[in-house]
């Protein structure tokens, strides 16, 4: 209990790091937002009176209060553009970008993990090769390359090729324009739209698991016990699974939670191209429309979600490996 | 030399050739539009209508693919390189400093340090993008600002393993003065660690320099660069998909040459742990 109280006041504290930092950033750009809602034209004093009623004519330290204590009451402000609580509009994308950063996550962890594994029990030989140079290409590449390549192949290429008819798959949206469907009955078409956004996403994360996770375990492989398992006769598929993949657990939970930035930041790329409306869209279109309430919305949530990350994985490490408690 | 670094390295090397070779001998400068529509979309390894050749194609407005991509990979590479290597002398002096004389500094230092990670690094650039103005310098300012937390963290623990050792004490014993035992002693402990992780940052400033220019928020049109490329073929991806495919390998090819290169001197030092991750575009 103690040990999750701790954990708790430093996930608080740094928090408010983040919060202060984008509040920092902010004010330290050049320009306010009065700048860019006066009209060009507008009367000298127009901007004055902006400012007075935005409150930017206080003094810095009052505003960061203020800032924070609208904050702490879950007010982030008003979309310039929309006109409507920015707290509104992340809930309306929350769901869409969790959609793709769990499952993708998910699908990230099992196959790097097994390609990791695979190449540990294989080391040195074709396949461990093979596999190095698949990943190590992979991770090189940029995820809008691969999602742009993608949508080719999966759209235009299959369907010259003559492929079969599920493997043409939508590249455009969440669901189809042209389809009525409410409810559970949108489940089979959203699906279908989320295949290629979701394996594009774990391709590149799963490329980078399974490097961390083959390096990982041939580490583990050269130690004594081991050997010790080995020589009391055990196969190498038991000492495998039963001793070292158990002992790969807490380094790989680490892992989980340093690639969940990774996810989280490459969903940007992935939403934009696949037209997705989730938050990586979102924050796009205010940098565009230099709707400044909702990107510090966006960044504020974005960390909220590393934070509440790495402190829940810090507490299933807690759970995974014994000899931490 | 091992045969991973000679590959890494001689990738490397003919690309730098090539980005500072091919566009000097080019035979057409390659922002100038002049015949759009005979020379539009040319495929690759084809002649267009007034009988040039064009080793990757044309793009939409008739440019040579190959001479503009060498001329990106120029800023790429140098968006990459300098910006990362700010990053890491700036990691290696807050480091050194936070870790030397601890206090006040050391505490600033690691909590702001340990905000900036907590944000994706995309999404701070994408910040940083917003609130200033887009272009070449930018970015770079902006992959130094955004770059240093790694570098720093490693420095500041071998600084503070590194003055606790018996030689610090017998360095000091002998009357060096501090400032002397942190540069020549200390701080050459921390260098090979620094680097490695300044090596493997060029590739990843690589990927998030380009994923900017590809949303439109880093190096700005005529001026080439690998992610404004792609950008510029992503509505041409089924009718011509060598737009945007060229300049991706290019990127893929840099990007592996700097990772296999840090892996390898990573393995040198030894006793380092595993890969670890960051964040990709």
């Amino acid at each position: 209990m103690t040990f999750l109280a701790r954990r708790g006041v430093a996930a608080l504290g740094l928090l408010w790091l983040v919060l202060t930092l984008t509040f920092a950033l902010l004010h330290a750009a050049p320009g306010d937002a009065a700048d860019l809602l006066v009209a060009p034209d507008a009367p000298p004093d127009a901007a004055l009176q902006l400012r007075r009623e935005l409150g930017l004519d206080e003094s810095l330290a009052q505003q960061y209060g203020r800032w924070l204590s609208n904050l702490l009451r879950g007010d982030l402000g008003e979309s310039f553009r929309r006109r409507e609580p920015v707290t509104r509009v992340l809930a309306e994308a929350l769901p869409v970008s969790l959609w793709l950063g769990v499952t993708s996550l998910a699908l990230t962890f099992i196959v790097g993990v097994a390609v990791g594994a695979l190449q540990a029990s294989r080391k040195d030989r074709p396949t461990d090769r093979l596999l190095t140079g698949l990943t190590t290409a992979i991770y090189a590449a940029p995820s809008y390359w691969l999602a742009l390549s993608a949508v080719a192949l999966f759209t235009y290429g299959t369907s010259r090729l003559g492929a079969p008819a599920w493997l043409r798959l939508p590249a455009f949206g969440l669901t189809s324009p042209a389809s009525e469907a409410t409810g559970l009955a949108i489940l089979p078409d959203l699906l279908r739209h989320s295949v290629l956004p979701i394996v594009v996403m774990a391709a590149v994360g799963a490329a980078g698991i399974a490097r961390y996770a083959r390096t990982a375990l041939l580490d583990l492989r050269r130690s004594e016990w081991v050997r010790t398992a080995r020589a009391k006769g055990l196969g190498p598929r038991r000492v495998m699974f039963r001793h070292l993949l158990a002992n790969a657990l807490p380094p790989l939970v680490v892992l989980l939670m340093l690639a969940l930035p990774g996810v989280v930041a490459g969903s940007v790329f992935v939403e934009s191209i696949f037209a997705w409306p989730g938050m990586g869209r979102v924050m796009l279109e205010a940098i565009g429309a230099r709707d400044y309430p909702v990107v510090m919305g966006a960044t504020v949530a974005y960390a909220g979600i590393v934070v509440l990350a790495n402190a829940a994985s810090d507490v299933l490490l807690h759970v995974v490996d014994p000899r931490r408690r | 030399m091992t045969r991973t670094e000679r590959w890494a390295g001689g990738l490397l090397a003919v690309l730098v050739l090539g980005t500072i070779l091919v566009p000097l001998v080019a035979r057409k400068d390659p922002l100038a539009i002049d015949d759009v529509l005979r020379s539009r979309l040319v495929g690759p390894f084809s002649t267009d209508e007034a009988g040039q050749f064009h080793l990757l194609g044309t793009d939409r407005f008739g440019r040579d693919l190959f001479v503009r991509m060498m001329l990106a990979g120029r800023l790429s590479l140098a968006i990459g390189l300098v910006g990362s290597a700010v990053a890491g002398v700036l990691g290696v002096a807050v480091g050194a400093i936070a870790g030397w004389w601890r206090g006040a500094f050391d505490r600033v230092a690691m909590a702001v340090s340990d905000a900036m990670l907590a944000i994706p690094r995309l999404i701070l650039l994408l910040l940083c993008a917003a609130l200033w103005r887009p272009g070449t310098v930018t970015v770079m300012v902006v992959l130094a600002a955004t770059g240093w937390m790694g570098v720093a963290r490693l420095v500041r623990a071998e600084v503070l393993g590194a003055r606790e050792r018996p030689w610090a004490d017998a360095a000091r014993a002998v009357g060096t003065p501090p400032l002397r035992l942190l540069v020549r002693h200390v701080l050459p402990n921390a260098v090979g660690p620094a680097l490695v992780a300044t090596t493997l940052g060029v590739g990843n400033a690589i990927l998030l320099e380009s994923g900017l220019a590809f949303l439109g928020l880093g190096v700005q049109p005529p001026h080439p660069s690998w992610g404004n490329m792609i950008a510029g073929g992503r509505d041409l991806i089924v009718t011509a998909p060598w737009v945007a495919i060229a300049p991706g390998l290019a990127l893929v090819l840099t990007v592996l040459g700097c990772t296999l290169l840090g892996d390898a001197w990573r393995d040198r030092l030894a006793g380092e742990g595993p890969t670890t991750l960051a964040d990709r575009a």
